[in-house]
């Protein structure tokens, strides 16, 4: 994945809690085999609607979604990060991230911003009244901030999460360099285990 | 450290850390990588780019699921765009040595339903699948999680995957389940007590006399649904019931490798003493019938109950999603449960598709018709399912009903293959998320057991099959 330092630019506000993934891309959109080109299936079935947040042009370029609490529920599809990140996301700030959906934003490079509820609130409400609002996402400093606003907060993301993200580094790589420790470990397993082979 | 009393769930993965190192995640050993056509192309595209090889071709294991048409299996695939993933599936199986279980042949079902039934889900075992709903095989006893494409890739190339940790949680149900209560109401009150992120972070332990009492199938409809609840993973400790699930499964060990097994897997209990970051305990004998009456599984009430009034939920956050999962369901608050009319009824999903589910809904078919206008479909997980209801005559009972008789897969669970609702229907479905637009753009999809999904599509609202005792 490519490097994530700072994520500086508006933003758009989602103000909808327990956002899950079959919203933020539909399963018709999961036949593609192909790892591009899921951002025209964001919030397919919501952006039906010509009074929904992503329709509004005054919000167009957004480079951070602010949502409401429980973001990303339910289906583990990597698409939904894809999609966002297609569309032309580079971090999501929400109170709360489905376990799966975190997981997979750190593998693709889209930040999850976890930030406490009055802050979301606050965000929410800002960015809502005020389109053109910068908002910035510091990996390093692990911050999120919006000056005109008074926001200035952390966020949390462990250290190895943090520098896989400002180096762009690939887990595969990472992990091949302990492939002795992965022998090592398959010499010990029990032999009842079972194998897929044809019984 | 080992003589310190730990759960289950940190007894699994404690023996599966390949390498631990401070502040980074665990390195676990992968015992079960399980691969479907949706989440896996772009996993082995990477791969082939990166001129990788596949680490163990052996334990891993392909089925087609998510596509498959449940109709006309003896000709081509009528949507290119499927037939396209499937084939891609097919090629990719072939170029890297993985079994598969492809479209039309004997092994092929919804993946969470194959590895249970051909013995290859295993107390102890880490499972992992690019599906949420891996959770299913916990209720071996296994640590089963779902994963995204890119950790797909990694489990390929290395069978191994970093995980930081997971906090524990028990959610315990004593007492007796009361006629007409099953696994599937269990795992709505559950998660309509902790919320759909209640176990965010967490692998929960289902616990108590109650989940003891339940078929190894009953827990796999538990497990299988707590993703719906935030969680991690779901796990049951394996037992005597587990112990005669397995016994003689295809891939069950045999012999003096059963009896090493066996000894083995009846370690697998969380000790006495061992303390859960968090508890719940639910009373079993208070639990009713349970329906979803909006877009997310948090959102259900008892059967007897009625639609809640968003106005009275105490936070704004959930009485604004409340108003607009009414809006969307097209349902108004103080109506009877009972009084909410449906057209659809789908019986299937990885956690309702098994052979005891059918069982369960063609004992209230039989003898009985479904209401005039109901479009009723009943979808075997497997081709084995299917083939073992065929035998016991179930078939039958269901399409003397006036329910269709389809082929394995995950079919309207999700609609990505030809069934689905158009705008506005209204269906009882024994899946798994009740999501907007979930069963097709516009369909309303409300969450029920196999047994009030049957009583329901004869009855033409939502009923028990106690209700229907009562008419007649």
């Amino acid at each position: 994945m490519e490097p994530r330092r700072i994520v500086t630019g508006t933003a758009l506000p989602l103000d909808r809690s327990d956002v899950d993934t079959d919203q933020i891309i539909p399963a018709v959109w999961l036949k593609r085999v192909e790892r591009t080109g899921f951002g025209a299936g964001l919030f397919a079935a919501w952006r039906d609607d010509p009074g929904f947040v992503l329709n509004q042009p005054h919000h167009r370029g957004a480079k951070i979604l602010v949502a409401g609490t429980n973001f990303g529920t339910g289906s583990s599809r990597e698409h939904a990060v894809w999609a966002l990140e297609d569309y032309g996301f580079e971090a999501v700030v929400s109170p709360r991230f489905a376990d799966i959906f975190r997981s997979n934003c750190t593998k693709v490079g889209l930040v999850p911003v976890q930030v406490d509820d009055l802050t979301g609130a606050t965000l929410l409400q800002a960015v809502a009244a005020d389109p053109t609002l910068v908002v910035t996402v510091d990996v390093a400093a692990r911050t999120l901030s919006a000056p005109a606003v008074g926001i200035d907060v952390g966020f949390p993301l462990d250290d190895f999460t943090r520098h896989r993200l400002l180096e762009g580094l690939d887990d595969i790589d990472l992990t091949l360099g302990h492939a002795d420790a992965i022998d090592a470990y398959e010499r010990r397993r029990p032999s009842w285990l079972p194998t897929t082979a044809p019984a | 450290m080992t003589d310190q009393p730990r759960t289950l769930s940190d007894k699994v993965w404690d023996r599966h850390v390949v390498r631990t190192a401070p502040g980074e995640p665990d390195l676990l050993y992968v015992d079960l990588h399980l691969v479907h056509e949706v989440t896996s192309p772009q996993a082995f595209e990477s791969l082939r780019l990166a001129g990788r090889a596949l680490r163990r071709p052996d334990l891993t294991v392909a089925t087609m699921d998510h596509n498959v048409p449940t109709t006309g299996l003896d000709r081509p695939v009528a949507d290119p765009v499927s037939a396209t993933q499937m084939a891609t599936l097919a090629r990719n199986c072939e170029e890297f040595g993985v079994r598969l279980h492809a479209m039309g042949q004997p092994g092929q079902g919804i993946v969470h339903i194959i590895g249970p039934e051909q013995g290859l889900t295993q107390p102890g075992m880490t499972i992992v699948c690019g599906d949420s709903h891996t959770s299913t095989h916990g209720a071996l006893g296994a640590l089963a999680f779902g994963i995204g494409t890119t950790e797909i890739e990694h489990v390929l190339a290395t069978q191994t995957v970093p995980q930081s940790r997971p906090g524990t949680m028990a959610v315990s149900v004593e007492g007796e389940l009361a006629a007409g209560v099953t696994a599937k109401d269990v795992i709505l009150a559950v998660i309509g007590r902790i919320g759909t992120a209640g176990g965010v972070g967490s692998v929960v332990e289902y616990r108590g006399s109650a989940i003891r009492s339940l078929s190894v199938e009953g827990r796999m409809t538990v497990c299988n649904m707590s993703i719906e609840a935030g969680a991690r993973a779901g796990m049951v400790a394996p037992d005597e019931t587990t112990f005669d699930y397995l016994e003689g499964r295809l891939h069950a060990p045999k012999g003096a490798a059963w009896e090493a097994a066996l000894e083995d897997w009846r370690t697998l209990v969380t000790d006495e003493g061992a303390v859960f970051d968090k508890e719940v305990v639910l009373d079993a004998a208070a639990l009713r019938p349970h329906v979803s009456w909006g877009t997310n599984p948090g959102q259900v009430v008892p059967i007897d109950d009625v639609v809640p009034d968003p106005e009275r939920l105490p936070d704004p956050g959930q009485r604004d999603a409340a108003r607009r999962a009414l809006a969307y369901m097209d349902l108004i608050a103080g109506t009877p449960m009972r009084d909410v009319a449906v057209d659809t009824v789908f019986v299937g999903s990885c956690t309702n598709s098994r052979i005891e589910d059918l069982r369960a809904a063609a004992t209230v078919l039989e003898g009985r018709r479904v209401a005039p206008g109901m479009r009723a479909l009943v979808v075997p997980g497997s081709f084995r399912v299917k083939a073992q209801a065929e035998t016991e005559g179930l078939d039958r009972i269901f399409t003397e009903a006036g329910f269709e008789w389809r082929g394995a897969g995950c079919s309207m669970c999700l609609a990505m293959n030809p069934d689905k609702l158009s705008a506005g229907e209204r269906c009882a479905s024994t899946s798994n998320r009740n999501f907007e637009g979930r069963q097709g753009k516009g369909g309303r999809t409300h969450l029920v057991s196999p047994a009030v999904a049957a009583a329901t599509a004869v009855a033409g609202h939502f009923a028990t099959p106690a209700d229907l005792e009562a008419v007649t």
